[in-house]
């Protein structure tokens, strides 16, 4: 604890905000530009559909490589060695589920939110209601951990070590995201994920160069690099570890070896139900366009996940695990140090500012589809019955994007320092217990029908929650959230290996248990709208 | 509210017959292409990725072995991971521009050319 209270951050905190400045006067700039005509419902939910395919796959993975990919990941395989590898590959797999069966499909069926295609040939206002309510649950979990983070990369980059002054950090954060989201709507959110996908890659790019080269272009003599330092750690449970091969972090005991296969399971099986992912499909023309976004979302989060191997085992070789554990902000902090090793104030400075942006742009995404789920699903369709314009939708939407904003700002301080890293997995977990069994047999199975859903849905959602609530995560051990208290019973912090099969199963029990009433008018209509496109929502001509 | 509940849906009015167009042999036939590769295609990839988590969870010496330099069993089929993700996502590019796209678009022309 002596080194982190001498000489705490690293560079220079003005050059890390003059960046992160010139960013958000760029960034605003172009989305109040963009978004001069954003007066329909779907300029503003879809951006008017206008987004090309390769547009719309950086804006995906702008959307995707969140902080916990980029810090966290490189971090990970930093201190821990290859089992940090085993995120990425999850998280990039996971893209075949949705390129696969989810995308394109989805695509033709939908207007502006998941609900829409769930509900298409469903009991409308249950099963908009349920899948609001999964919605809003993943973005709510998702939004937190990034606000959270946000108070950490503070204390390393900024140099503010004060609770009041990282809160007002957090504050200055939810308060951007309103105004980009606000002004911007969707056209203006893509543009700002488009422009932070692009410097995040790039950077991470020049970074993975800068590293090779100082090691003559082979990586094996980093993976021999990293394993020497992490050898000569001066303690002795990180020097024991094997960083080249899996167990470092999982490989303990039985329980910790499921609790990785749990993870895997909902990592790749999460993302084709995350909502702000599935919620960017509806900004193409085409499903055709859908799937060029997957396959260019794929290429760069691919490339992307291979920079962070050779960076966190770059950092692991060049800075040490020691420095990285004890810097503030612990192993998140192994991608900015490395920055500054390689490249000084000026690389830290960019790292810094694009970490930030990252936040920013993964918050925004968030924000709204959250709203648009809460005035298109909840507002317009349960509580109105339909009989709401879709101006109307926008305005709700605008007065949820602030409410949220707020509330994001106040669970975000609340959280700061909070051990929860634990909601970004949770956030996974949800959405493949509660979203994509329902996608799935909505799409594929014809004689499914809506108690299915809605036990899916639900049986999903709350036996993930329960069962994360009653887990080492959140109490009876060192790291929980609440290290003081021991109510827990189920051993894993993942809930995944249970919860994601039983919300199938619940999905198929409820509905043979339940008479095949739905229309096969509707059915149909679904299922041919879906593969061919008939009658799909058309891009705003301009 | 009537127990059928509310279906407001602007393309309802279309006036197409889709379970008309459900029938005809040119949809079934563009259903059970899109059918026959995507479910196989999505059991592969999954097992594969399966086979590696377990790998990754209970073979850790296996994983472990060195084949060139410091680049070990692991990382190789890590790395397979990710070229097999590449492979299967260009081949499926590939099948869906061939097969399902021409297919999907006479379906449209044939039948939305003719609802008014």
């Amino acid at each position: 604890m002596k080194l982190l209270a001498a000489g705490a951050t690293v560079g220079n905190p003005a050059a890390n905000i003059g960046i992160f400045v010139l960013f958000v006067v760029i960034t605003l700039f172009i989305v109040i530009r963009a978004s001069k005509k954003n007066t329909t419902a779907a300029e503003f939910f879809t951006a008017g559909r206008s987004f090309t395919g390769p547009q719309n796959g950086i804006a995906i993975s702008g959307d995707y490589l969140s902080a916990a990919s980029f810090l966290g990941i490189a971090g990970a395989i930093a201190v821990y060695g290859y089992d940090g590898f085993l995120y990425s590959i999850g998280f990039l797999v996971a893209w075949l589920v949705a390129l696969l069966l989810v995308a394109e499909l989805l695509r033709n069926a939908g207007k502006f939110t998941m609900a829409d295609v769930l509900s298409f040939r469903l009991k409308q206002r249950p099963v908009r209601m349920a899948a609001a309510t999964t919605t809003m649950a993943v973005c709510l979990f998702y939004l937190l951990a990034q606000m959270a983070g946000a108070g950490g990369l503070v204390a390393l980059l900024l140099n503010i070590s004060s609770e009041v002054g990282q809160a007002l950090v957090i504050a200055v954060v939810g308060l951007l995201m309103i105004a980009y989201v606000l002004i911007g709507g969707m056209k203006g959110t893509t543009w700002v994920q488009i422009i932070k996908a692009v410097l995040l890659i790039g950077g991470a790019a020049l970074m993975t160069v800068m590293v090779l080269a100082k090691f003559g272009m082979n990586f094996s003599e980093i993976l021999g690099a990293a394993q020497a330092s992490v050898s000569g750690s001066t303690t002795k449970a990180v020097a024991a570890r094997d960083v080249l091969a899996p167990g470092a972090q999982y490989g303990a005991s039985m329980t910790s070896q499921i609790n990785f296969i749990s993870l895997a399971l909902a990592l790749v099986l999460g993302t084709a139900g995350l909502p702000h992912v599935l919620m960017r499909f509806y900004t193409v023309p085409t499903a055709k366009e859908a799937r060029r976004s997957v396959v260019w979302a794929i290429a760069l989060i691919g490339a992307f996940y291979l920079f962070t191997l050779a960076l966190g085992y770059g950092a692991a070789a060049l800075v040490g695990p020691d420095e990285i554990l004890a810097a503030p902000g612990g192993q998140n902090s192994a991608a900015p140090l490395l920055a500054f090793h390689l490249g000084g104030v000026v690389l830290l400075g960019i790292i810094s500012a694009v970490a930030f942006a990252t936040i920013l742009a993964v918050v925004a995404g968030l924000t709204i589809t959250a709203a648009t789920s809460f005035a298109h699903d909840i507002y317009a369709s349960v509580l109105k019955s339909h009989q709401v314009t879709e101006d109307e939708q926008v305005r709700v939407s605008r007065i949820t994007v602030v409410v949220l904003g707020i509330v994001a700002i106040g669970l975000g301080i609340l959280a700061n320092g909070q051990n929860i890293a634990f909601l970004v997995a949770l956030a996974f977990a949800v959405a493949a217990a509660a979203n994509l069994p329902t996608i799935l047999f909505s799409l594929y199975w014809r004689r499914f029908n809506t108690r299915g859903a809605l036990w899916s849905m639900y049986g999903g959602l709350i036996s993930t929650i329960v069962l994360i609530v009653f887990s080492p995560a959140v109490s009876g051990a060192k790291t929980a959230m609440l290290p003081s208290l021991d109510f827990a019973w189920f051993p894993l912090a993942n809930p995944g290996i249970v919860s994601i099969p039983l919300a199938f199963i619940l999905g198929v029990v409820g509905t043979l248990s339940s008479p095949d009433d739905e229309d096969p008018a509707l059915a149909a209509e679904m299922e041919v709208r879906s593969l061919t496109g008939i009658g799909a929502e058309k891009a705003v001509s301009h | 509210m009537p127990e059928t509940d509310l279906p407001p849906r602007e393309a309802a009015a279309s006036g197409l017959d889709f379970e008309q167009i459900q029938a005809s042999p040119e949809f079934q036939e563009l259903r059970s292409r899109l059918r026959r590769f995507v479910f196989p295609m999505s059991a592969v990839f999954l097992i594969w990725y399966a086979a590696y988590v377990m790998l990754g969870a209970f073979a850790h010496d296996f994983m472990a072995i060195k084949v060139w330099g410091n680049v070990n069993v692991g990382l190789l089929v890590g790395l397979g991971q990710f070229l097999t993700t590449f492979i299967i996502t260009g081949v499926y590019v590939r099948f869906a521009s061939r097969e399902l796209d021409p297919r999907a678009e006479a379906i449209r022309t044939e039948f939305e050319g003719t609802a008014s």
